[in-house]
């Protein structure tokens, strides 16, 4: 028994007996059962879980108070009609976005914030952290902070390029099968329906062993995966729009098939898209980073996420956690998406009833 | 009776279709190869003769359908020709891996159906308290992890930490089953961690939406208890989503495989085929995706069916 593990349960059952006083049951059943849990982790693991558990609760806290800064920031910097719906967003929403930015800028000035190259070799292979190197230096000796930074910029910019190709493919063939109807439209249903027949992480690899690991083919391969999803829900929003009336006054007025598309339809199915986008991504994301991991993504000497993974892998055994760390960077940003994505669709089904 | 019969039918002929398409799809893709197999095998060393010799070896101076037909009618008793890195058949090194991933899945499945329609449930009476919130950041957060994470992050705390569990899925055929389910843990877990999430977040979609509905409300109005409503009345009417929701989730542990058998080297058909891609040993490549490929169409059609046949609306006539 020392100060810690006095303080600990101190301030638990503390905090329990404030949640109990001001009536809210859903913080006190949650603390008290931390309080109770924390007997037996105790117990079986001794002061080093309950360590753990306080770090883990450090961290919630540290995310929360984070996102519920930077929601009021937002809330204050943007324009009046943005920041009404920020106000609103859960803590999960604006931490997601917090997080997006931060890999955006680390993405965008990679070359300003990182402190040497990707391909740099600067020590030894797998020296510990320094005061030169803040997560010690890779299996050739490369510093692991300045990949992780410039994996910002090279794993998440081909996610997006992919995701945007993806998109791109899958919207436009929608909205030209709901436009056009008939043959085309059950033709193009047919396709997409066995592409999505195949298992994506299946069906990649076998293209990738044909043509080679090249990132121009597997942008292509990844878009074509992924496309059919988003084929199949702009042809359904396309669907109800087409037989607006203003549709059938845009076609009396003799206006074109790419007129139709461009001015009337695509404008009035963003909001869905949207959504879409963010959820694509995330699967696009997540099969390139596993593609890497594989080591048939992006090639050595770029830094990649993936294949950081797997080159320092061997760390793991002597009880390491650098290989987790450009792991844990492809898990937040995709959660982080996954969170922004689920306020957008949770606001506008709110706004439909 | 035979309206369901007919619906049944349509579409297990269309499965069928699927299949066959599939098939086409992966023979012709490796057809595309520039040059043909045996240029891309050779690579630098080709010269004209042992080009020749090889085209001759693998059957390649027919034309395309009569060697598609070949390779079909092969794949469908097993046959899937021999591997063009080691010359041995490639079922017979596939048979063994492929039975290895179907126990890696299965020993998967049999933690995680149970575990989440459990927790499925819960979180829907729960549903808007902390708990069910905390239990929303959780599964998303393990869904949107990749496999290899989760695995690596098992490794670390459950072997290398604690020793509790082998952090390399090695098995072999003379180790008892209760050793082979220890050493394949680990790589079962982190299945289990992604799918339940996945399981668990729609079974309370399934749940919350019948509870919503009218004969619901009426049974609490005249003061069933609320786990009654939920076994005599919920339950029955949510099989038929839950039964499709675990069928996709089996389709996707077949192939979700792939990465955590690398992650734990474990002797299954995904290892294999990252291998071969790496190797561009096309006919095994060949042989695994259409494994993967036709284990996923059959689960997915099986969801189908199941859905179609527990959907008390289409049993009776119009």
């Amino acid at each position: 028994m020392n100060y810690f593990v006095i303080g600990y349960y101190a301030l638990l059952i503390g905090a329990s007996c404030v949640a109990a006083q001001y009536g809210k049951r859903g913080a006190f059943m949650a603390l008290f059962s931390l309080t109770l849990a924390s007997f037996i982790m105790g117990i079986i693991g001794g002061e080093n879980w309950l360590w753990t558990v306080t770090v883990g609760a450090g961290v919630v806290a540290l995310a929360a108070g984070t996102a519920f800064s930077f929601r009021e920031f937002l809330a204050i910097v943007l324009p009046r009609e943005a920041a009404k719906a920020i106000r609103t967003a859960p803590l999960t929403a604006s931490f997601g976005l917090f997080v997006i930015g931060t890999y955006a800028i680390a993405g965008i000035f990679a070359p300003i914030i990182a402190p040497h190259g990707e391909a740099e070799v600067i020590a030894q292979a797998f020296e510990p952290a320094n005061e030169e190197m803040l997560l010690g230096a890779d299996q050739l000796g490369r510093d692991m902070f300045s990949r992780l930074i410039y994996g910002a910029r090279n794993t998440v910019g081909l996610a997006l390029t992919a995701t945007i190709a993806a998109f791109v493919m899958g919207a436009f063939a929608g909205m030209l099968a709901a436009t056009i109807g008939g043959w085309f439209d059950n033709f193009m249903g047919r396709v997409a329906d066995v592409i999505m027949s195949i298992p994506s992480l299946i069906f990649a690899l076998l293209m990738l062993s044909i043509f080679g690991t090249n990132l121009t083919v597997l942008v292509i391969i990844v878009a074509i995966i992924y496309s059919p999803r988003v084929f199949r829900l702009t042809r359904a929003v396309a669907g109800n729009i087409v037989v607006m009336d203003y549709i059938e006054a845009a076609k009396l007025r003799g206006e074109g098939l790419w007129y139709l598309i461009r001015r009337e339809i695509l404008p009035n199915s963003t909001a869905p898209l949207i959504a879409e986008f963010g959820l694509e991504f995330c699967f696009v994301f997540l099969l390139v980073a596993g593609l890497s991991f594989l080591g048939l993504g992006i090639q050595p000497p770029t830094a990649d996420w993936g294949s950081m993974v797997r080159e320092n892998a061997t760390l793991i055994s002597f009880g390491e956690i650098t290989p987790l760390i450009p792991a844990g960077a492809i898990a937040l940003l995709t959660v982080s998406v996954n969170f922004v994505v689920d306020w957008m669709l949770y606001r506008s089904s709110g706004l439909k009833e | 009776m035979s309206d369901v019969l007919s619906i049944v039918l349509k579409r297990l002929g269309l499965g069928v279709i699927t299949l066959f398409v599939i098939s086409v799809l992966i023979f012709g893709a490796v057809e595309m190869l520039p040059g043909d197999i045996a240029e891309a095998v050779l690579g630098m060393g080709a010269t004209e003769e042992n080009v020749a010799a090889m085209r001759e070896q693998l059957g390649l101076n027919q034309p395309a359908p009569v060697r598609y037909f070949d390779w079909l009618s092969g794949a469908v008793v097993g046959d899937f020709g021999v591997s063009l890195v080691t010359q041995t058949p490639v079922g017979e090194v596939i048979g063994p891996r492929f039975a290895n991933t179907l126990f890696l899945a299965t020993y998967a499945a049999a933690i995680a159906v149970p575990v989440a329609i459990f927790l499925g449930v819960v979180v829907a009476l729960l549903r808007n308290t902390l708990f069910d919130r905390v239990a929303n950041v959780l599964a998303l957060t393990s869904i949107s992890s990749p496999e290899f994470f989760l695995g690596y992050i098992l490794i670390l705390y459950l072997s290398v930490k604690t020793g509790m569990f082998p952090a390399i899925a090695k098995i072999s055929g003379d180790m008892t089953f209760l050793e082979l389910l220890q050493r394949t843990f680990l790589p079962a877990l982190t299945m289990v961690l992604v799918v339940v999430a996945h399981m668990m977040r729609m079974t309370r979609a399934a749940i919350i939406n019948l509870l919503s509905s009218p004969y619901i409300e009426m049974a609490r109005l005249k003061g069933m208890p609320a786990w009654r409503v939920i076994i005599k009345h919920a339950l029955p009417n949510a099989w038929a989503p839950i039964i499709n929701v675990v069928a996709l989730n089996l389709a996707y542990l077949i192939t979700g495989v792939v990465l955590v058998e690398v992650v734990f080297v474990y002797p299954g058909i995904g290892q294999l085929l990252v291998d071969s891609v790496t190797k561009r040993d096309f006919t095994v490549v060949q042989a695994c995706c259409l494994i993967f490929a036709a284990t996923f169409i059959l689960l997915n059609l099986a969801a189908d069916v199941l859905a179609i046949l527990t959907n008390p609306r289409l049993r009776y006539k119009k």
